[in-house]
């Protein structure tokens, strides 16, 4: 059989692209797969419900329970995305529908530059900016004592750091609503804020859903600028007022350092283990109720 | 003609620097189908979306000139923009079926203006559904996604949610574009049944339509209206040189 030059670049690309998609699969599954394996010797010590819903963290005396920074992990997360998924939504119903085209265009590069800032750079901000109004206006507000490296300054940086990332997201979902949609609604007498409300954004909830999914995925496994203003203190947080240890941090601070401790890796490894079972877990929440929502719209 | 459903005088719309539509003066009469042809970019749907008001949503539109439905002004005033759209509803080339069940996209009009109470929503939705001829194909399935229904029975589902508002005016812009024959002959069907009761203005750009369904004709070219008559007097015996060439098909 004969080929011509232009068949064999076909047939290449074609193979080309299948490697790429292997690649990315068969990545995804070996992170997974030399997560659980590391993570393994921690599972003949203690029980998984030990481990996930204890807060007994002795790693000297062998005992690795997570919980605290299980839940500084979610809270920090909670507070991030309570803050900027409101924030992000209104933002962007005034960006697409209501403000002249020249502020959006005005807009993109910043919000493009703010979603491409280091992490770092958020993290010296929270020092400089969030923590001293943390323990000196927000903290005494509310009748409490703190220096300011606490749950509720790391899920502040973090609302401000998915802020750009949420925002662009939701900006293309609600730019894509067909106009002649919003002109069907307005010419059945409905108002603006009616037309905005009840089909602008009802046709856009599985982008809007799906975009506060990927901010939570995101928020979730942040790892420097939390790390810098959360306080590190290995307790599990009864108020936003009180120092947490997020699970990244956790990571973060201690691979490398502690290892001379028996299982300590392990038990890192679970930490990673778990970071990664949430994202994934969050990511299929936001898939499925996309995929559900879209059968509306 | 006396009492006109809708009349426009002296018509100037600008988009930007772009002149749209130029000195337009209609008197469109009332429980009547009124078509607009004319070759593509002339301001036909321009001018239909100018009578309801849609044109206020563009950036840069400035109009001057009058426009009045039965007598009250449109298009120079500031309120009751909700109004004159439930007036005058707007069919538009594809069917854009809201983001909800089919039940709910025929009550839309109504729950927005609360104006009916729950109990009285159900038969309002059968009634309007059986005037669009959709009743026997939906009647089963009223809360499944109005997405599910095909194009054709889309477009009859936004024929019988603008009917829901009580409108006086049908603006239809080439409301059969997108459908299958069938599909396209239900809808003209319905709009002469409805003729009677409401006044119909459709753009369209298929000729043998107009024909089949028109009682007076406005020509368009470059923003003008050319001529405007009777569909009797327009396709048998057309005034105009320009109106001449685009009828028999020698336009360019």
């Amino acid at each position: 059989m004969r080929f011509s030059k232009r068949k064999i670049l076909d047939l290449l690309s074609a193979y080309w692209m299948y490697a790429g998609i292997a690649l990315v699969v068969i990545l995804f599954g070996f992170i997974g797969v030399v997560l659980f394996i590391k993570a393994s010797p921690v599972f003949y010590e203690q029980s998984v419900s030990d481990i996930l819903f204890s807060d007994d963290w002795k790693p000297l005396s062998g005992k690795f329970g997570m919980l605290a920074f299980i839940i500084s992990s979610l809270y920090i997360t909670l507070i991030a995305v309570a803050i900027s998924a409101p924030v992000c939504l209104l933002a962007a119903i005034f960006l697409t529908q209501y403000a002249d085209r020249r502020l959006l265009t005005l807009m993109q590069p910043v919000i493009d530059i703010l979603a491409g800032l280091p992490s770092v750079i958020y993290g010296v901000w929270g020092i400089i900016v969030i923590v001293p109004f943390v323990s000196d206006v927000i903290a005494p507000a509310f009748g409490r004592e703190t220096n300011g490296y606490t749950i509720l300054s790391a899920g502040l940086v973090l609302a401000v750091m998915i802020i750009p990332f949420m925002l662009n997201i939701m900006i293309e979902v609600l730019r894509s609503v067909p106009t002649d949609l919003k002109e069907a609604s307005l010419s059945l007498g409905a108002t603006y804020w009616q037309t905005i409300k009840y089909v602008v954004v009802k046709k856009s909830f599985p982008g809007i859903a799906s975009a506060i999914g990927l901010g939570v995925s995101r928020a979730f496994g942040e790892t420097i600028a939390v790390l810098m203003v959360a306080g590190n203190v290995t307790r599990v947080p009864e108020n936003v007022f009180q120092p947490g240890y997020p699970l990244p941090a956790l990571i973060a601070n201690n691979y490398g350092e502690m290892m001379s401790i028996p299982l300590y890796d392990s038990a890192l490894m679970l930490a990673a283990l778990v970071l990664f079972v949430v994202v994934i877990f969050f990511n299929l929440i936001a898939r499925s109720s996309i995929i559900r929502l879209e059968k509306y719209s | 003609m006396n009492n006109p459903k809708i009349k426009i005088q002296g018509l100037d719309l600008h988009i930007h620097k772009q002149h749209i539509l130029k000195g337009i003066n209609l008197e469109i009469p009332a429980n009547k189908i009124t078509v607009i042809i004319g070759p593509s970019g002339c301001g036909k749907t321009t001018l239909l979306k100018t009578i309801n008001r849609l044109t206020d949503e563009y950036s840069g539109v400035k109009h001057s000139g009058s426009i009045t439905i039965d007598g009250i002004e449109v298009l120079n005033t500031r309120n009751g923009l909700t109004e004159i759209r439930q007036k005058a509803g707007l069919l538009s080339q594809r069917p854009y079926p809201l983001p909800m069940s089919i039940f709910n996209n025929v009550a839309y009009g109504l729950k927005i203006s609360g104006r009916k109470r729950k109990s009285a929503l159900r038969p309002r939705v059968e009634h309007l559904l059986r005037m669009a001829s959709l009743w026997e194909e939906v009647k089963d399935r009223l809360n499944d996604p109005a997405a599910s229904l095909s194009i054709g029975q889309q477009q009859r589902l936004c024929l019988a949610r603008g009917l829901a508002v009580n409108p006086d005016i049908i603006l239809a812009d080439e409301p059969t574009s997108a459908l299958d024959p069938l599909s396209s002959q239900a809808i003209e069907q319905k709009f002469q049944e409805l003729s009677g009761q409401y006044t119909i203005v459709m753009v369209t750009h298929i000729l043998r339509q107009a024909r089949r369904i028109a009682d007076y004709v406005i020509f368009m070219y470059l923003g003008e209206v050319i001529e405007f008559g009777s569909a009797e007097e327009f396709f048998s015996n057309p005034k105009h040189e320009k109106t001449k060439a685009y009828l028999s098909g020698v336009f360019n």
